[in-house]
């Protein structure tokens, strides 16, 4: 049930924004992609979600080709850096929208899906909010909702991709320790894209730093601290 | 006040004054003076003279016409204009700018040469007219045709209404939608049709309005049959060249209303949903 992704890439046009990348991660690990503008993070991390079809390369998770199923069907949660919460929702409606669609009798009743609304809103600390639009919360509190909801569907892999880049540092630290303690908490496979190592190394297992659409190195944060393999990555690391 | 510490957006004041009684007097002018005027003449021999005029059977057939001819060309002109704009505002294509300068043909050429290509196409001597004309379908001179002018005519006002709002909008939350399960119809129904519903409803108004004004197009197309394919505002200028000018301005008196109304019920509900309106802005 690991996660296996075999030299991916991806041109736009003619720009290659992934040139072969390649990682493999145990089964509920938290991989974060770390890297320069440009390196390819949003890209890698969007053909995980389904979003970008890949060019070659393929993925396995959960004993699946991942890359030959379309999004709707891969339970991936995707948590973007704008929030992309549906603005004319509740917060309640937006967390419990991934229920609502499902088919009939996979879709779970009423009171289910309002006590599951309850119980995530409680997870990410805003209980209470059930009722308000998206406009009518702060940067940190719309990101939380985003997470509830990519949380509802149960997902089997949990993407992120700069979750936190718009808001302030206090509230930066916040959210991560409380993404950590619900990725442990769920024991979902987490990947998160940030270009703050300071972060990349406090919240995860694996760090894979990305260059150019390659990954440049990888493996466990004290590693790649104590023994960068290339100047690229001392580099960025010392940065 | 020290002119040193005004601020810079500050116009001096004659220059506002000026400004505003510009605005206001052309808009009084061009306008408001018109519209009192069409109901001044419409009322000026009586009540009475004013509804009978109104209830004639040639007037009472052309508000049908007018009104059929809307009926059939706003939905299919909302329909089309939905698809264009999504898939301009969701979707990556080759000759996307050409088909936005498509959208916006209606608006440059002059509603009469549309009238005349039709014509040459529909007409007797034109490509399908003798075709159709074998199956007993008559486009020209008939109601096909006056639809065919309106849908031409009303063409980029749904369109044009959606596509700066969508792609304002991005595809931020169909993306999200996606991922959490909804298949294209269900994020189309509960994601993208609710962020766009005002400006659609406005487009669909001002589409409906626009069709039931028509004059160019239609007029070449129609035949002016009186009482058959006469719209509204062939309607008008027939009495207006037969010298009935009560006639005339009754029912120019009931197009101006229908743009009234249209207009009122525009504001109703921007004030009726005022709130959410703004939800839908902000984020
Ligand atoms: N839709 C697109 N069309 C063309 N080029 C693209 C597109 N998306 C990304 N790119 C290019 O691909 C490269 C990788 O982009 P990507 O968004 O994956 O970088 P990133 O590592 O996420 O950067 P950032 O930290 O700035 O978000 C960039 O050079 C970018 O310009
Ligand atoms: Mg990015």
């Amino acid at each position: 049930m690991s996660l296996v992704v075999a030299s991916v890439t991806k041109k736009f046009a003619r720009f290659p924004a992934l040139r072969g990348a390649s990682f493999v991660a145990p089964q509920g690990a938290f991989v974060s992609l770390l890297g320069p503008s440009g390196s390819g993070k949003t890209t890698l991390l969007r053909i995980l979600g389904g979003l970008e079809v890949a060019d070659t390369g393929s993925v396995r998770f959960a004993d699946l080709n991942w890359l030959d199923m379309p999004a709707r069907t891969r339970n991936a949660g995707f948590v973007f850096q704008q929030y992309a919460l549906f603005r004319h929702m509740t917060v309640a409606d937006n967390i419990a929208f991934g229920l609502k669609v499902r088919p009939r009798d996979m879709r779970p009743s009423r009171a289910d899906i309002k006590k599951r609304v309850t119980d995530l809103l409680a997870l990410v600390q805003l209980a209470g909010l059930e009722d308000r639009y998206p406009s009518q919360l702060s940067g940190g509190q719309r990101q939380r909702v985003a997470l509830a909801r990519a949380l509802a569907i149960e997902p089997r892999m949990l993407l992120l991709d700069e979750p936190f880049g718009a808001l302030d540092t206090k509230v930066r630290k916040e959210l991560r320790a409380d993404l950590r303690r619900i990725h442990d908490h769920a024991g979902v496979t987490t990947v998160f894209v940030t270009h703050d190592q300071e972060e990349a190394f406090a919240v995860a297992d694996l760090v894979a730093v990305m260059r150019d659409g390659r990954i440049e190195q990888y493996g466990t944060p004290q590693d790649v601290r104590r023994d960068p393999k290339t100047a690229f990555v001392s580099d960025f690391l010392s940065a | 006040m020290n002119k040193i510490f005004s601020k810079p957006t500050e116009d001096p004041l004659w220059l506002k004054l000026t400004l505003g009684i510009i605005a206001v007097g052309f808009i009084a002018i061009m306008l408001l003076m018109p519209l009192v005027l069409v109901f001044k003449e419409a009322l000026a021999s009586g009540v009475r003279t004013f509804f009978s005029a109104m209830v004639e059977p040639d007037t009472l057939a052309a508000v049908k016409l007018s009104l059929l001819a809307a009926a059939i060309a706003v939905p299919l002109n909302t329909v089309f204009g939905i698809a264009a704009a999504w898939s301009i505002a969701k979707f990556d294509f080759r000759g996307k700018t050409f088909l936005v300068t498509l959208i916006d043909l209606p608006f440059s050429v002059s509603p009469v040469v549309a009238g005349l290509v039709y014509v040459l196409v529909f007409g007797m001597q034109g490509w399908l007219g003798p075709t159709l004309a074998g199956y007993d379908i008559r486009v020209l001179f008939a109601l096909p045709g006056i639809v065919l002018a309106t849908i031409f005519v009303t063409f980029p006002f749904v369109a044009r209404e959606l596509i700066p709002l969508m792609v304002d909008q991005g595809r931020d939350e169909e993306e999200a939608a996606a991922t959490l399960g909804a298949s294209g119809f269900q994020t189309f129904m509960r994601v993208t049709l609710p962020n766009i519903k005002w400006g659609l409803l406005y487009g669909i108004l001002l589409c409906n309005a626009r069709a039931l004004g028509e004059f160019g197009a239609v007029s070449v197309l129609s035949g002016h049959i009186r009482g058959q394919t006469n719209t509204m505002p062939l309607h008008v200028e027939l009495l207006y060249n037969n010298y009935d000018y009560t006639g005339a301005f009754a029912v120019a008196a009931l197009l101006a209303m229908l743009a009234l109304l249209t207009l009122a019920l525009k504001s109703f509900l921007e004030w009726r949903y005022a709130d959410e309106l703004a939800a839908s802005h902000r984020h």
